[in-house]
């Protein structure tokens, strides 16, 4: 299968010269023409970034820069002229944010800001715009959409926010979607029912979806492969029977770890001892080193790079190589 | 909706009757006498007390208090104490005069505020966002009557491209004679509101919501237009009516220093001979423009924010 957005050795870097900032860092993945994709990590560890990055929605006037190749459909986007961006936006890639309460415009109609998105990629015509409007809203299962396409976002709940959103997203039947924590802000009954609305969307119209979660149990839901990320760098990339059943890394271990699990008795979970390095600030060896049970000394000396540990799964740990004999992958630059 | 405004409308009743009390303490504790303001410093104390029983003057407080406000809610105003015309006629004369150059003011204000902001928000801490800075900055230094001066002295007395006073006879007439006085109150406007479109519109376009517009394929002027400018309404309406309100206190020097008719105007000099009368509408007219204005911007509200519109 042929990917259908590839990213190799993505940095974004924020300031300039010695001071920069390497948030995200030689990022490399895959995501396939119908697939999904998880995101997992920690706060701060680049996720959300790295998204961004893909639309080229970092904000470069603050001095951010993005570097490496994001190649959809084979064009590299990070080529292509600022002023062409928007036309991939929304029709080709789509995004969904983590705050259903904040990322709609209070003061436009629900209905207009998904006519927007169609009005933007094509669709002049004001009565077709207005019928798929409908469409789209029925179709994430919105009560009474006819009547609820004049209503403004604040007299929607948080869960038919999103709804919204997802519409908005789906709006032109974009080939991928980043759903950047879409569930996150949402109580956990709601979250599954737009869990369960992202599959069906999915196995319905084809969509790839990239999904970027802090909760693996989000990401085991719905994601074929997971690329796991820490301190702005890949340290695991996996389809999802490994990464749960062997996980190579030892923080996709810690990871795994404290996922609460049913008819588990235990005074309280397990949590990766230490916190989260600045992403960037660690310049010299592992960034988990500080965290990790198993390092060595050569931990400390040299970024591990990616190894082979299956078909499909790689990971960047010395010792996790060493143990298992993975061989080293070239050719990901 | 209905309800919001009859709401707002019922809210200003307190505040007039406020007003109005206030304006008459202010009347009571002003020193000087009327009556001998009125007659002379020759008249003799029966005529003074003649004159006093005539106005109500010697009436117990509440009793003048009362008809004070009767005869100010029914715009019996009286008449002037120095040429004895209707104090009315006089308001009515001289109101359009203040009305047209605050509304211009207003329109300038809005017409170069609004886009400078903008300008200097879409280019934060460049070229534009610097000119914004200093622009606002003169035009929260400079004071009204001495921009006015200025602007008289040069474009009107130096160059001869404006007339240097009176307020103009018909429509052509009188915008030609509003143009320095308003652009004078605008200047001010304008950076008033330069700087605010600049603050909200740069905090709105860090909004989750802005990034949505973007992320669906808006291009930039879209973005900020109708999504960045449509949302940072909401302050810059509030900024409005205050600077409005602004506007029509430094429309006092302004009618003055290019010695225009108007309400202001009439109230200077109506102090300066003491024609309580007159001070006393003038006051009154001048609150019941703000209360007016602050409802407006009410009504402004309701069309800007949908928040509120449903509430």
């Amino acid at each position: 299968m042929s990917a259908l957005l590839s990213l190799r050795s993505v940095s974004v870097n924020f300031g300039r010269g010695e001071k920069a900032l390497r948030v995200v860092d030689g990022v490399s993945f895959d995501i396939d023409v119908g697939g999904t994709l998880g995101l997992v990590g920690e706060s701060g560890s680049g996720k959300s970034v790295t998204s961004l990055a893909v639309l080229r929605l970092i904000p470069e006037r603050l001095g951010w820069s993005t570097r490496g190749r994001i190649e959809f459909e084979g064009q590299n986007l990070l080529d292509l002229p600022a002023d062409k961006m928007p036309e991939i936006r929304g029709r080709d890639i789509a995004m969904i944010f983590q705050e259903p309460m904040s990322s709609l415009n209070p003061v436009m109609t629900i209905g207009s800001q998904i006519s927007e998105a169609l009005f933007l990629h094509g669709w002049p015509n004001r009565a077709k715009r207005h019928a798929r409007v409908v469409e789209m809203l029925r179709l994430v299962g919105i009560p009474d959409p006819e009547g609820r396409l004049g209503a403004y976002p604040h007299q929607f709940s948080g869960g038919m926010r999103q709804r919204v959103m997802i519409a908005m997203a789906l709006a032109c039947s974009p080939k991928l979607l980043i759903a950047d924590e879409a569930t996150t802000a949402l109580d956990v009954t709601i979250q599954a029912q737009v869990l369960e609305l992202m599959k069906k969307i999915r196995s319905d119209t084809g969509t790839a979806i990239l999904m970027i979660s802090h909760d693996l149990g989000v990401i085991a839901d719905i994601c074929d492969r997971v690329v796991v990320m820490y301190s702005g760098r890949v340290v695991e990339v996996a389809d999802i029977r490994s990464l749960l059943q062997r996980p190579a890394h030892p923080y996709t271990r810690g990871l795994l770890e404290s996922v609460p699990r049913k008819g588990q008795e235990r005074e309280r979970l397990y949590q990766v001892p230490g916190s989260v390095p600045m992403a960037g600030s660690v310049r010299q060896g592992c960034p988990f080193r500080a965290r990790c049970s198993v390092a060595v000394d050569k931990c400390a000396v040299k970024m591990p790079p990616m190894f082979r540990f299956a078909e499909d799964q790689r990971a960047a740990c010395w010792v996790s190589a060493e143990q298992s004999n993975a061989p080293v992958i070239e050719d990901l630059k | 909706m209905i309800r919001y405004l009859l709401i707002r409308l019922l809210d200003a009743v307190p505040t007039v009757l406020l007003v109005l009390t206030l304006v008459f303490i202010a009347m009571r504790i002003l020193p000087g006498d009327p009556a001998i303001s009125a007659l002379g410093d020759m008249a003799t104390a029966e005529q003074l007390q003649v004159f006093r029983d005539k106005m109500g003057l010697n009436d117990p407080l509440w009793q003048q208090y009362f008809s004070f406000l009767g005869k100010m809610l029914t715009l019996d105003f009286g008449k002037s104490l120095m040429n004895g015309r209707e104090v009315v006629d006089l308001i009515a004369f001289n109101l359009p005069y203040t009305i047209e150059l605050t509304l211009a003011a207003v329109f300038m204000g809005i017409f170069v505020g609004v886009p400078f902001g903008v300008w200097a928000a879409t280019n934060p801490n460049r070229t534009p966002d610097a000119a914004m800075r200093g622009f606002s900055l003169i035009g929260y230094a400079v004071p009204d009557f001495y921009l006015g001066a200025l602007l008289l002295i040069t474009f009107s007395l130096n160059l001869g491209w404006f007339p240097i006073n009176g307020g103009g006879e018909g429509l052509i007439d009188r915008l030609y004679h509003v143009f320095l006085p308003a652009l004078t109150l605008a200047f001010i406007k304008a950076a008033f509101l330069g700087r605010l479109t600049r603050t909200a519109l740069l905090e709105v376009l860090g909004k989750d919501y802005v990034r949505t517009a973007r992320a669906k394929g808006a291009r930039e002027p879209r973005v900020v237009y109708r999504h960045g400018l449509r949302n940072a309404l909401l302050p810059i309406t509030t900024g409005l009516g205050l600077s409005t309100l602004a506007a029509l206190s430094g429309s006092v020097a302004v009618e003055m220093v290019f010695n225009r008719p108007g309400i202001g105007k009439l109230l200077i000099s109506a102090i300066a001979e003491r024609d309580y009368a007159v001070i006393q509408a003038g006051v009154t007219v001048f609150a019941m423009f703000v209360v007016a204005i602050n409802l407006l911007m009410d009504l402004v509200y309701v069309l800007v924010d949908p928040r509120i519109r449903v509430k």
